[in-house]
């Protein structure tokens, strides 16, 4: 009954704060599982998969409901994560994983930089409005009504086959490392392709439950969800997601980004010291 | 064309919302079952499709919890499968076709899951 409520209560928690980011609370929940609990790192990583989809599929409701999320560049980026995750899933054991751990990480340190010199820019958060052939082809320009600002933002955005690789490669990362892929996903939107925060993360949200859902029935199948685990954590998740949400609406763009960096650099940090042969 | 797209979308949250919470009461009744009964198991868990059936005619909770998980991993799909729909009402042939690409890959990847 007690770690029941302890698992509902930490669903809560990473499901609200993955709400709000566009990630998948496997961050959160791997360490409290596996150091706090002194559970199995394969029945940890199955409640992760879980906790992104749950996530996903909570936030996803309220993010339509309120127009926040852009489907057009969600199914298009979807192309290239799935594909990436596929071909993870087949090539893992081909490559050292400690060199991948590095290198994500690395990116994830650059990222960090990328994010602290965007919220230290004065200009504060500018909306690209331009135009690009790609954009306009595809058509991905979009809108959304930012709450916290009370007024209506139309966007666009560019370098689309640059956000698409990285797309792939955050999905093969997912696939070859077992690991979640909404913060590169974020970072793809917004650093990449210049897409405002609040629409990248709600997409992003959008879009790491179909990627999670691809690999899940391994995990299924394999019995690495426990339903004592699992479920708790699913219901915590879905309602802390539910909240998330909301909250995010009302935040203003500048607050979600100052919780994002510290929580990229510490994984990006972790990542890189993982490659390195520490854990921590 | 943005009004059309909000029609549909709002239909794709109804029933995203359905698909959750159907999976969603079925994870509570199966751990109200637990704590009325409990696991149903001795030291294991169904992960089958024949085991987790067998366990929910038989009213085990853990067999219903699983029940729930794998509707929630399916809610997923379905958000692609409306979106596919979303996308053909609006007439829009492209995204029509990226996003049944993303429905059989997905597929793919699922099925490759159970075969493992």
């Amino acid at each position: 009954m007690n770690s029941m409520l302890l698992i509902l209560l930490m669903g809560l928690f990473a499901g609200g704060l993955g709400a709000i980011l566009g990630i998948g609370g496997g961050m959160i929940i791997t360490p409290i599982l596996t150091i706090m609990m002194g559970l199995d790192i394969k029945y940890a990583i199955g409640a992760s998969i879980i906790s992104v989809i749950a996530t996903s599929s909570g936030s996803t409701i309220a993010y339509l409901k309120d127009d926040m999320l852009n489907l057009r560049v969600a199914m298009f980026l979807e192309i290239a994560t799935t594909v990436g995750a596929i071909m993870g899933a087949l090539l893992v054991g081909l490559f050292s994983s400690s060199f991948l751990y590095v290198l994500f990480g690395f990116f994830l340190l650059y990222s960090t930089y990328n994010m602290i010199r965007k919220l230290m820019d004065k200009k504060g958060e500018n909306v690209y409005t331009g135009h690009d052939p790609i954009v306009d082809k595809l058509n991905l320009a979009n809108t959304y009504y930012d709450k916290s600002e009370q007024k209506q933002v139309d966007y666009s955005m560019k370098n689309v086959p640059g956000g698409f690789i990285m797309m792939w490669a955050a999905g093969l990362a997912s696939g070859l490392l077992g690991i979640g892929s909404g913060a590169f996903k974020v970072i793809a939107m917004d650093t990449i392709m210049k897409m405002p925060l609040k629409p990248s993360s709600a997409t992003s949200n959008l879009m790491m439950g179909v990627t999670a859902a691809a690999s899940a029935t391994v995990y299924f199948f394999n019995g690495s969800i426990r339903p004592d685990i699992a479920g708790p954590l699913a219901i915590g998740v879905l309602i802390g997601a539910t909240v998330g949400a909301r909250i995010m609406q009302v935040l203003k763009p500048k607050i979600i980004r100052m919780i994002f960096i510290p929580i990229i650099l510490y994984m990006g940090v972790q990542m890189v010291l993982k490659g390195f042969g520490v854990n921590l | 064309m943005h009004e059309e797209m909000r029609k549909v979308e709002l239909i794709i949250g109804k029933i995203l919302r359905i698909g959750v919470v159907t999976s969603a009461i079925v994870i509570v009744i199966g751990i109200m079952l637990y704590f009325l009964n409990g696991s149903g198991y001795t030291g294991n868990f169904p992960t089958r499709f024949s085991t987790i059936l067998n366990g929910i005619v038989a009213g085990k909770s853990y067999a219903i919890i699983m029940l729930g998980i794998f509707l929630l991993i399916l809610t997923p799909v379905l958000r692609v499968v409306v979106s596919i729909y979303a996308f053909y009402k609006e007439k829009d042939t492209m995204y029509v076709v990226i996003t049944t690409i993303v429905l059989v890959i997905l597929i793919i990847a699922m099925l490759l899951g159970y075969r493992s």
